[in-house]
């Protein structure tokens, strides 16, 4: 087995323990307050920090290339309070007509 | 009664509805940006079935494409998908299921079917619309989530070089257009700032997927600070009345 699908299937296997847990983990545990506070801030912290690297890095190195204008555009487009898939290919057209045009 | 009860399923049903068709909108990029991101379709799929949870999805297709290390786009999977256990604590009093429904419930918690359960456990009613509106946006998501996923997946494959297309630049846009509805106040912008500037500093001294990992630190932190100044808040209004 790859180590893709070793990824895909112990990730799946994490998520479910997770979404189980919520109905079976004694409530005093998960109520409290600084477990709450924390796993409000996860998801931030985290999709935070991948936007981060996957407009800035290539492996261990940190660039700026027409990714970073892709963003920009996915943030003008968030603003303007456009549907996900909106903002997706916004950055996509954003970056591909940059690169089309010779500037990144 | 009983007439209004029609109406208001309807209702319930139509919302349940629309949600799965918005959610599938993001489920197509999702099936293309993994596939491009070098899974095959039929892993792309197991996802989707198996996983669906999307931000933990885009997460483990993201960390690997980036050359990350299987244990870290694991381990930055699972730990966005915890909030989902939240969910389960909030919507068990109203599903009030057992055995293997409970199981079948467990994997249809997510962000929708408990923002839609939520919105109608106003009215008291044994949870009746509740009930409803959970297991329909669920069950509706589900289905467009994987169709759309499928959808995209395929679609990618005949696309190619995914850089001539800008879909490299359509990653991050896809995890700031999921972070986006979260950045709601001083606190939120904060945390997000701190983590991005902290994975970026890490980034030339770890391995990718390392870096993202270890801001779930901050996010900790953020969690006690904000405790702290409740607690602290609660005391200084206590002083201030006696």
């Amino acid at each position: 087995m790859s180590t893709v699908w070793i990824a895909v299937i112990a990730a799946c296997v994490g998520c479910y323990i997770a979404k189980l847990a919520g109905a079976s983990v004694p409530h005093d545990i998960l109520d409290k307050p600084v477990v709450k506070a924390t796993s409000d801030a996860i998801p931030i912290a985290l999709l935070s920090a991948l936007v981060a690297v996957q407009t800035f890095a290539v492996g261990q190195t940190l660039v700026i290339d027409a990714r970073f204008a892709g963003l920009l555009a996915a943030v003008v487009a968030l603003l303007l309070r456009a549907p996900f898939i909106v903002v997706v290919l916004v950055a996509a057209a954003t970056a591909a007509a940059l690169r089309h045009f010779g500037f990144a | 009664m009983i007439h209004e009860w029609h109406i208001r399923r309807r209702t319930i049903l139509l919302n349940a509805l629309s949600v799965g068709l918005a959610t599938g909108a993001y489920g197509i990029s999702f099936g293309a940006i993994s596939v491009l991101g070098g899974l095959t379709v039929l892993q792309t799929q197991t996802l989707s079935v198996l996983m669906f949870t999307g931000g933990s999805q885009f997460a483990l297709v993201g960390v690997l494409a980036a050359g990350g290390g299987a244990a870290s786009a694991v381990a930055t999977s699972v730990l966005l998908g915890l909030r989902n256990a939240f969910y389960g604590v909030t919507m068990a009093p109203m599903l009030n299921v057992s055995g293997p429904t409970r199981l079948v419930a467990a994997q249809l918690t997510i962000d929708e079917s408990t923002a839609m359960g939520v919105a109608q456990s106003e009215e008291p009613d044994n949870f009746h619309g509740s009930k409803l509106a959970f297991w329909a946006t669920g069950l509706s998501v589900f289905v467009f989530w994987n169709l759309a996923t499928f959808a995209g997946a395929m679609g990618a494959q005949a696309l190619g070089d995914p850089k001539v297309w800008g879909l490299d630049a359509a990653i991050p846009a896809g995890f700031i257009a999921l972070v986006w509805p979260r950045l709601h106040d001083r606190r939120s912008w904060s945390i997000a700032l701190c983590a991005g500037a902290v994975a970026l500093i890490l980034t030339p001294f770890l391995r990718p997927g390392v870096p993202v990992l270890l801001t779930s630190i901050v996010a900790v932190v953020a969690g006690v600070l904000a405790v702290r100044r409740r607690t602290e808040q609660i005391e200084s209004s206590a002083v201030g009345k006696s």
